[in-house]
């Protein structure tokens, strides 16, 4: 087990050695590079050079690499020029990390208990007309673009009946923030109002989050269902006697759940390019919301550690869906 | 070779329909027992055969059909010029920013005054153009280093798989973002590249693992022992075996290169110029009167909707009729 979770570690340098060099590198390539964002368009020669020297611009490339090593391992990113101009940008990052988790624990937590359900059922009754239904609505899910999707809830449910709140993570309640999860902070302060206040907001953007988790989850549960259902030890614990609820839960379910384990650690990080756009429609102002206005400002310090930082999260998640599939399953560990 | 956790599963899932495609159907076929797949039916022609009578391919494939031909013919059914601001007189930005239908104008204009139903027409034109050349340009990427890797093994297969292996570590869609963030001009072009690269990690894993399982079969093994040339085995032999998964890929592609170009233009990383409409460009600018003209977003996300999911039927359809594995 050591050295299984050592071997992916290692594997784990080096794709965070060639992403932070492709960041580098990005970084390098966008149009009118560093100075000009700094210092915008109508800078003199004078200042540009000056600036130049100053960061180092000047130097080779492999030293301008380490020393974005340097200052990234110290967590130093610049500060921000749009997003919040003068905030630091790791400020910024981790001041809004919390309402990006809030909103992606939502979002996979509603794939999750709808998906495995609807799979598993699909999968029992392939053919029928509530699996056909099923698998067409996951492809339809999968056809819709994801922010069309925030807007047409927003504009139903909130703008027309106003069946929830339009946008934002909380109405003005003057709560007390513990952990800056908003719904939990209710809960540890037991101001119970302020929960329900923040479930309200989540309802729309999780939902609009979560239709392609859920399309995807939904089809692999019921694929893996399907395979497991035709397996020979299946048959073997039909004909052994076995009741029907003992072969579903022991047998069926337990093995066929082990690849959705897995799809559900890669839906993280579509979960994190979701949130950009449900973000940016709902005003959640979370980091999706921030990378989105980065974006549009060309904000580079908050891009480069927003999209550093979502790499990383990406990386560890499915670090650690690894290590605990290795867990469950020892095949794993043998190969 | 590779463990099935997360990380790899995404590169098991595409290894696996490119080892399916590239030992063929095989005893599964048989298997199957139903009437017509006899054995020694090539891929190709048991594969159509399934598909002929398949009632999702053949929805999918109309709804594909109807599009291409629309975006052929439709400058001449088009009735006004999708450029022209028609109805400029009309938009009054305080009190009727976007002009609502009237005679010769049946969906209204939009918020520059160009009719909207010709806009729609005539955008399946730049919308097909899109999907075509950003699919077209991952498939030249990601066969280029599939190629490479496949056909040679050894270091360059080790390199190659490793850049790929990050690029699909990071999320597409985030990817597609920060490529269009490069671009100091953006415009149709930058918007297909930034899609386009995206699927290139896709396609050369694809490639490259259907390569590989064909590297030591019987008709490569032939072809080497009658003296043919590297070049000749890899081009002639090989390639066109491992094709057959990623024809299926390119159909989904179609479809998500699409969708993901909407995504950049609701970002204001799309192509600024729209006097050439297109569904993703329409759909992206749409947000600014979403509450008051909700029809401007609508229409061109339904035309998006059914388009996609033109394609990623006939993707999925393929996909079963190919992968004996997923016939039940």
């Amino acid at each position: 087990m050591a050295r299984f979770i050592i071997r992916r570690l290692l594997q784990m340098v080096v794709v965070v050695f060639v992403l932070s060099l492709m960041l580098f590198f990005w970084l390098r390539s966008l149009p009118g590079g560093t100075v000009s964002a700094i210092l915008g368009e109508r800078a003199t020669p004078q200042t540009r050079a000056a600036l130049t020297k100053a960061l180092g611009l000047d130097q080779p490339v492999w030293v301008q690499y380490w020393r974005f090593v340097e200052r990234a391992a110290h967590g130093e990113f610049g500060t921000s020029t749009r997003v919040l101009p003068g905030a630091d940008a790791l400020d910024i990052f981790l001041s809004r990390l919390p309402a990006t988790i809030e909103l992606s624990f939502f979002a996979l937590l509603l794939a999750v208990v709808l998906a495995i359900p609807l799979g598993y059922l699909s999968a029992r009754r392939a053919g029928s007309p509530l699996d056909s239904g099923l698998v067409v609505t996951s492809l339809v899910g999968v056809a819709v673009p994801v922010f069309f999707l925030a807007f047409l809830l927003k504009y139903q449910l909130a703008v027309e009946h106003h069946v929830f709140p339009v946008s934002g993570r909380q109405d003005n309640l003057s709560c007390t923030r513990v952990t800056n999860f908003f719904v939990l902070d209710g809960l540890l302060t037991r101001e119970y109002d302020c929960s329900v206040s923040a479930l309200k907001h989540l309802v729309l953007p999780s939902l609009a989050l979560a239709t392609i988790p859920f399309a995807v989850i939904y089809r692999i549960t019921r694929a893996s269902v399907l395979e497991v259902l035709g397996e020979d030890y299946v048959r073997t614990a039909e004909s052994k006697g076995l009741t029907a609820r003992v072969i579903r839960g022991r047998h069926v379910l337990r093995n066929a759940l082990l690849p959705v384990v897995t799809t559900i650690g890669l839906q993280t990080g579509g979960l994190l390019a979701g949130a950009v756009l449900t973000e940016k429609v709902f005003n959640w102002g979370g980091i999706g919301n921030a990378l989105a206005d980065a974006f549009e400002g060309r904000d580079y310090a908050v891009l480069q550690v927003l999209i550093l930082a979502a790499a990383m999260i990406y990386v560890v998640i499915n670090l650690l869906v690894d290590i605990s599939y290795a867990v469950i399953d020892p095949r794993v560990r043998t190969r | 070779m590779s463990l099935p956790t997360p990380a790899n599963r995404r590169k098991e899932r595409v290894d696996a329909l490119a080892a399916t495609a590239a030992t063929g159907p095989g005893g599964a076929l048989l298997e199957a027992g139903s009437v017509d797949e006899k054995p020694g039916v090539s891929l190709i022609a048991s594969a159509w055969r399934r598909l002929r009578r398949d009632p999702v391919f053949l929805l999918g494939a109309a709804i594909t059909l109807v599009f291409v031909v629309l975006a052929l013919v439709s400058p001449l059914i088009a009735p006004h010029d999708p450029g022209a601001n028609l109805l400029i007189d009309k938009v009054r930005p305080q009190t009727n920013p976007v002009p609502g239908p009237e005679p010769g104008f049946p969906l209204g204009a939009d918020d520059v005054g160009r009719d909207l139903l010709s806009r729609l027409l005539v955008g399946s034109q730049q919308t097909l153009v899109v999907g075509v050349f950003a699919t077209l340009f991952g498939l030249t990427g990601g066969l280029t280093l599939g190629i490479l890797a496949g056909a040679f093994g050894g270091w360059v297969d080790s390199l190659v798989m490793r850049v790929v292996d990050v690029l699909l570590s990071i999320p597409s869609l985030l990817l597609a973002f920060s490529i269009a963030a490069i671009a100091s001009r953006p415009s149709q072009l930058t918007v297909i590249i930034a899609v386009a690269a995206v699927q290139v990690p896709v396609f050369a894993r694809l490639l490259r693992g259907s390569m590989l399982a064909q590297r030591h079969s019987d008709h490569v093994l032939a072809a080497r022992a009658l003296g043919v040339t590297r070049r000749a085995v890899v081009f002639r032999h090989m390639v066109p075996n491992s094709l057959a998964p990623v024809i299926v890929q390119s159909t989904l592609v179609l479809a998500v290169s699409i969708i993901d170009a909407a995504a950049l233009s609701f970002l204001g990383l799309g192509n600024p110029n729209d006097r050439q409409p297109e569904w993703g460009q329409m759909l992206g600018r749409a947000q600014t009167y979403i509450y008051d003209s909700p029809h401007l977003a609508v229409y061109p996300a339904l035309c998006i909707i059914v388009v996609a999911l033109g394609f990623t039927l006939m993707g999925e359809s393929l996909r079963e009729a190919l992968d004996p594995k997923s016939r039940r």
